[in-house]
């Protein structure tokens, strides 16, 4: 039996009522869905073919035919973001995996038998902190090559303190409470009581933490493509024609324009749906936010 | 309160011990002989063996990391092997360029942040705090080296008002160098400011609704004193905190930004040394950035005494 501490008049119908009447909620939720949505058309239709190259299209600004105008190979930009759109996605997506994977065991690991083990793991947390997570994201995809498999790599090992941590404060704020001492008493393990109590209390948290880290991990992502350690051409990328546009910011200015607000927009609408859901599960955030 | 400066200490330098540790550990697996690396493909094998030995790259592993961990102390960061000088002059070089960068930066973000917190605070829910986080919630979104890219389309190719690229050196005058550095700083500035001005203005709302807020008003202190004396000071610890994180931040920024704009910085030499596999430059600079934020932490964690007098008392 797993038990929850909702309140009673949280039934579904009321947590949707809410969610919709939240304004962050609804257009974080419109954009994020948009952009997934995107990417998805990608796997079926771009405005053409952002692996043919036409010289002689070559940085055209933008028109009927080229909605955001095409770079300095003669590709589409419109289409390249779209696809571009998938690379973001994924490589947020799997490093949010791995953070959570690792760390919510681990802090709710180091929550549950405190002393020793607790110190020891937060202790190894600082020193992860202690990194400037850029820079050891550079350093790794230095050491084992680029490319987007060693992107997502870096940026998912630096999201294990963070999910850690979150999940050990919410943790600790559980285990103290009566159920948990009921279920203790029915003879419940420390990794029983953990799973089945501790973790469904504290999902909330983590779907919160997961938005910013996904936005986050958007950005890291396009910082690594542009600094040309992240996905490697022809696979387009945000960054990575951020990093193509740099140098033609006098001749082709579209070409840094528009992937730069496809990751703004991108980044915004996770953060606002973030905020939304925070608000939404924790009316006491609202005041705060 | 010594009690408490003291174990914040203790923990300090151990995690500055462990993470020289990490970054040995991982230079030591990465492939790579340095002593060929610096003798060229046509080296005998005596040859390398010989300069190995002279680097002593053939001791045993603990006795390697004492000799470079003991030079770290006395700021010997040993050679370069491609530039063969020492790594020192490289980077102290560098660093007059990312440092103030970076102070710039920092300076920046809290002049804008803090008093557009403030402003939001005070006017929770109208139309001016609705903008104000609007405006936050945008700029969080904005990738940093791609703001520069804006500013450098405005500012230096539309508008001639600044150099789009490049660094005269300090020697050229600190107007002109300043100059070079204005627009990366803002680049950096910017997103950090949304960040910490939503910091600011939920830890000052979180304080306002205390009664001691009630109290200070009730006996006749105006507004604007209760604001910025009372619950200002109090709102900032959460605003500490975040002021470190993000000098660690803006310090990794750098490393970006610096491409961006062409400046020889610690971000530049990182990528040459990471490109030529100039191992002990990369491991110097990233101990120089670890060690930099485990002391701004600890900064961060002496001002909390000094803001909040009820901490000195505590541990």
């Amino acid at each position: 039996m797993t038990m929850r501490i909702d309140l009673p008049e949280e039934t579904l119908a009321g947590v949707l009522a809410k969610a919709f009447g939240n304004r962050s909620f609804v257009i974080g939720l419109v954009i994020t869905l948009l952009v997934v949505a995107v990417a998805l058309v990608s796997f079926l239709w771009t405005p053409s073919d952002v692996t043919r190259l036409v010289i002689a299209d070559k940085t055209q600004s933008p028109s009927h035919v080229h909605w955001f105008g095409t770079d300095h190979f003669g590709r589409d930009i419109l289409s390249m973001i779209m696809v571009g759109a998938r690379n973001s996605i994924a490589v947020a997506l799997v490093a949010v995996g791995i953070g959570m994977g690792i760390g919510v065991p681990l802090g709710a690991f180091a929550a549950a038998r405190g002393g020793m083990v607790d110190e020891a793991l937060m202790r190894v947390n600082d020193l992860v902190f202690a990194f400037p997570a850029l820079l050891s994201a550079i350093m790794i995809t230095a050491i084992f090559g680029p490319g987007a498999v060693n992107a997502i790599i870096a940026i998912g090992i630096f999201n294990i303190p963070v999910f850690a941590r979150v999940a050990r404060a919410g943790a600790l704020a559980i285990w103290p409470r009566e159920f948990i001492l009921a279920a203790r008493a029915a003879g419940k393990g420390m990794t029983r009581i953990s799973i089945e109590h501790i973790l469904p209390n504290i999902a909330t948290l983590l779907l919160v933490q997961g938005t910013i880290q996904f936005a986050l991990g958007i950005l890291a992502e396009a910082g690594l493509s542009y600094v040309g350690l992240g996905a490697q051409p022809p696979m387009p990328s945000w960054g990575r024609m951020l990093f193509d546009a740099q140098t033609r910011m006098v001749t082709a200015p579209w070409m840094a324009i528009f992937p730069g607000m496809a990751i703004v927009i991108t980044v915004l609408g996770l953060n606002l749906l973030g905020d939304g859901i925070a608000d939404i599960l924790d009316p006491k955030s609202r005041r705060r936010r | 309160m010594t009690a408490y400066f003291v174990k914040r200490l203790i923990i300090a330098a151990l995690t500055l011990v462990l993470a020289s540790m990490v970054v040995f550990a991982v230079m030591e697996i990465l492939p790579g002989d340095p002593a060929r690396l610096m003798l060229g493909l046509n080296a005998s094998a005596d040859q390398v063996e010989q300069l190995r030995n002279q680097m002593g790259l053939n001791a045993p592993l603990v006795l390697r990391y004492l000799h470079w961990a003991g030079g770290l102390l006395s700021l010997d960061f040993g050679r370069s092997y491609t530039y063969s000088v020492p790594v020192i002059d490289l980077v102290r070089e560098r660093i007059a360029v990312s440092l103030p960068l970076a102070l710039i930066a920092l300076a920046l973000s809290t002049i804008i942040a803090i008093p557009v917190g403030v402003f939001s605070a005070s006017r929770q829910g109208r139309a001016g705090d609705t903008l104000a986080m609007g405006a936050a919630q945008l700029g969080v979104a904005v990738p940093n080296f791609w703001f520069a890219l804006m500013l450098i389309y405005l500012f230096a190719v539309w508008l001639h008002l600044v150099p789009a690229g490049g660094f005269p050196g300090w020697s050229a005058g600190i107007w002109t160098a300043l100059k070079s550095l204005l627009l990366p700083a803002v680049a950096l500035a910017l997103p950090q400011a949304a960040i910490l001005a939503r910091v600011a203005r939920s830890a000052l709302i979180e304080v306002l609704n205390e009664d001691y807020i009630r109290t200070a008003r009730a006996k006749g202190l105006p507004y604007r004193a209760v604001l910025w004396r009372h619950a200002l000071r109090n709102a900032m610890i959460p605003v500490l905190t975040i002021l470190g994180l993000q000098f660690a931040f803006l310090l990794a920024g750098t490393i970006i930004i610096e491409n961006v704009f062409y400046l020889p910085g610690l971000g530049r030499l990182i990528f040459q040394a990471i490109t030529q596999r100039d191992l002990i430059v990369v491991e110097s600079i990233v101990m120089l950035l670890v060690a930099a934020v485990i002391l701004i932490n600890l900064i961060v964690d002496f001002s909390y005494a000094v803001v909040d007098p009820r901490l000195r008392g505590r541990q």
